[in-house]
């Protein structure tokens, strides 16, 4: 089948239809191929059309949460051929808009990744969470300004671990104005779930968070 | 000949009537600075009415203003359905965990008297003391959040996106509870004095949701909520997309319609030509780091843009200008919006 079949099927969010073209798929090859060649592309091209303003992020977030629901159920989180890969998490600094943080936790799970997801932290405990984990990669999604400029008080922190993590941060505050993310110290801004996925990918095969 | 000076009110009915008044009027909201005038804490100064409304007549002079705005922040209505406010030293109170964790939740809620909350008690208080101070020479903006948003607050977007989707009785019962309340809410402050209403409906965006379901949710739900609104509304989209319903948005009944600084005003102005006028679009998070000419050259190109013929209020692209924007900065946009902004405009 044509990724752009599968892509109209997601953007339709029709789950039937989808789990069967996954299943025909994977029976002709394997998981991790099938994600690589049909489920990441359809999730970049979405991702793509959003950052244009052609796609909702409605239909960002319902089709990175199908395709993690189907990728679970045909790779479980414990599967030998998920990728390894550093210790990685995601967190929203002291705020409650969450759809931000869901939509990339998704999006890189459907894509074979996996993180924790530390929901909503204050610094003393995300400083808890990186050490505990031995966080290499660290992501934060944000929507407030005021939320954002706090990545700059965990920056700061962060300096004194022995292993500090790449921090890539990310949400609104961070597209409307391309100086935040020096302004905050940040190692990287991804505009969107598959920049994010871009982003993550080249840090692991550049193994600079290894 | 020159243009005789209007009041605040003049300017502003005659932009809406899409004609010429002497020069673009000026919605300059920076919600929190009231705050700083008063030497309070941003939670002190939200506590009661009389704060609010003695801040804001200072930020009015000061700027020279065309508006007053009773807004204090987004999650106090849904402190009234029984959220918690999380409030900040340097930024907007934020709401709180949502309310609805289950379907039953939406069931059995019942929605919020006006009247019986202190949190919307104090908004009709600032409302009132605005109204006794100027009367009809300045408007005086009240805000709702639309039915179709406030549940962004009342259960959070994600599991508010798997309602829309995965439980359609679920949601329009919602809808339904939220817009007799959002109906009830603006009506009060239009009572107090409220010269018009902002429908804050930042989901029904092209950002956030598709034209499609945006047909069969948002649009509906204005469609169906602002007429029994009794007075003018203003749609904001709080710095969301709106070029591709900007067929649907006039429909809607709504005069004004909030832009975002992500489209391009000349766009927008001929999308919207007489049909809608324009409210923006200012970038605020970078306004931060504006030099003065910065703030020349912006303000320039934006009512070269888009207020030849009327239809336009120069204004930020969110409706609330963020606590870290300097004083400095908000007098030179003041100045400039005096500068450039006398109709007729020189468009080169």
């Amino acid at each position: 089948m044509s990724l752009n079949q599968f892509i109209d099927s997601l953007l339709a969010m029709d789950r039937i239809g989808l789990r069967h073209q996954l299943a025909n798929e994977i029976a002709q090859g394997s998981a991790i191929l099938t994600i690589e060649t049909l489920v990441v592309p359809s999730l970049e091209e979405i991702g793509r059309r959003w950052e244009q303003g052609n796609a909702a992020l409605s239909q960002v977030y319902m089709g990175g949460r199908i395709m993690e629901e189907l990728v679970d159920e045909f790779l479980p989180s414990a599967a030998p051929e998920r990728r390894n890969q550093p210790a990685m998490a995601i967190a929203v600094l002291e705020d409650y808009h969450l759809l931000g943080k869901r939509i990339i936790y998704s999006t890189l799970r459907a894509s074979g990744l996996e993180l924790t997801d530390y929901g909503t932290v204050s610094l003393e405990e995300i400083l808890h969470h990186i050490r505990r984990d031995k966080i290499k990669i660290l992501l934060i999604s944000t929507l407030m300004l005021t939320s954002a400029l706090r990545i700059k008080d965990l920056i700061q922190q962060l300096a004194d671990l022995t292993s500090k993590p790449l921090v890539i941060a990310g949400g609104a505050p961070f597209r409307l104005d391309p100086q935040l993310v020096q302004e905050v110290g940040a190692d990287a801004t991804a505009a969107g779930a598959v920049d994010c996925l871009n982003i993550v990918n080249g840090l692991i095969e550049g193994n600079h968070a290894g | 000949m020159p243009v005789k000076a209007m009041t605040s009110m003049e300017r502003v009915l005659t932009t809406l009537g899409h004609e010429e008044p002497d020069r673009v009027p000026l919605f300059l909201l920076p919600i929190m600075h009231g705050a700083k005038e008063l030497n309070m804490s941003i939670k002190d100064y939200f506590s009661r009415g009389e704060n609010v409304f003695e801040g804001q007549m200072i930020l009015l002079e000061k700027y020279q203003n065309d508006v007053l705005s009773n807004f204090f922040y987004a999650g106090v209505e849904t402190e009234a359905w029984g959220c918690d406010v999380i409030y900040r030293e340097d930024g907007p109170p934020n709401a709180g965990a949502g309310f609805i964790r289950t379907l039953v939740d939406i069931e059995t809620m019942s929605i919020p008297q006006i009247g019986e909350h202190d949190c919307l008690n104090k908004v009709l208080k600032a409302t009132e003391l605005l109204k006794n101070a100027v009367g009809d020479s300045v408007p005086i903006v009240g805000v709702v959040i639309s039915p179709f948003s406030l549940p962004v607050m009342q259960m959070g977007f994600s599991h508010y996106l798997d309602l829309i989707h995965d439980h359609k009785d679920h949601f329009w019962q919602l809808m339904a509870a939220n817009q007799e309340f959002c109906v009830a809410w603006a009506n009060a402050q239009l009572a107090m004095g409220a010269t018009a209403i902002c429908y804050f409906d930042p989901v029904s965006s092209p950002t956030i949701i598709p034209r499609e379901l945006y047909i069969k949710t948002g649009y509906k739900i204005a469609a169906a909520t602002l007429p029994r609104i009794n007075g003018p509304t203003a749609t904001h989209l709080a710095s969301g997309a709106c070029l591709p319903i900007a067929d649907l948005l006039p429909q809607t009944g709504s005069a004004v319609i909030g832009v975002s600084a992500e489209e391009d005003l000349g766009q927008l102005k001929e999308a919207f030509k007489n049909k809608m006028t324009l409210l923006g679009n200012l970038n605020g998070v970078e306004m931060r780091h504006w030099s003065p000419e910065d703030v020349h050259r912006i303000i320039k190109s934006a009512i070269q843009k888009a207020a030849p013929g009327g239809g336009f209020i120069i204004s930020d692209n969110h409706g609330e200008i963020p606590w870290q924007v300097s004083d400095s900065i908000l007098h030179t946009i003041s100045e400039s919006v005096r500068e450039y902004g006398h109709y007729p405009i020189k468009t080169s």
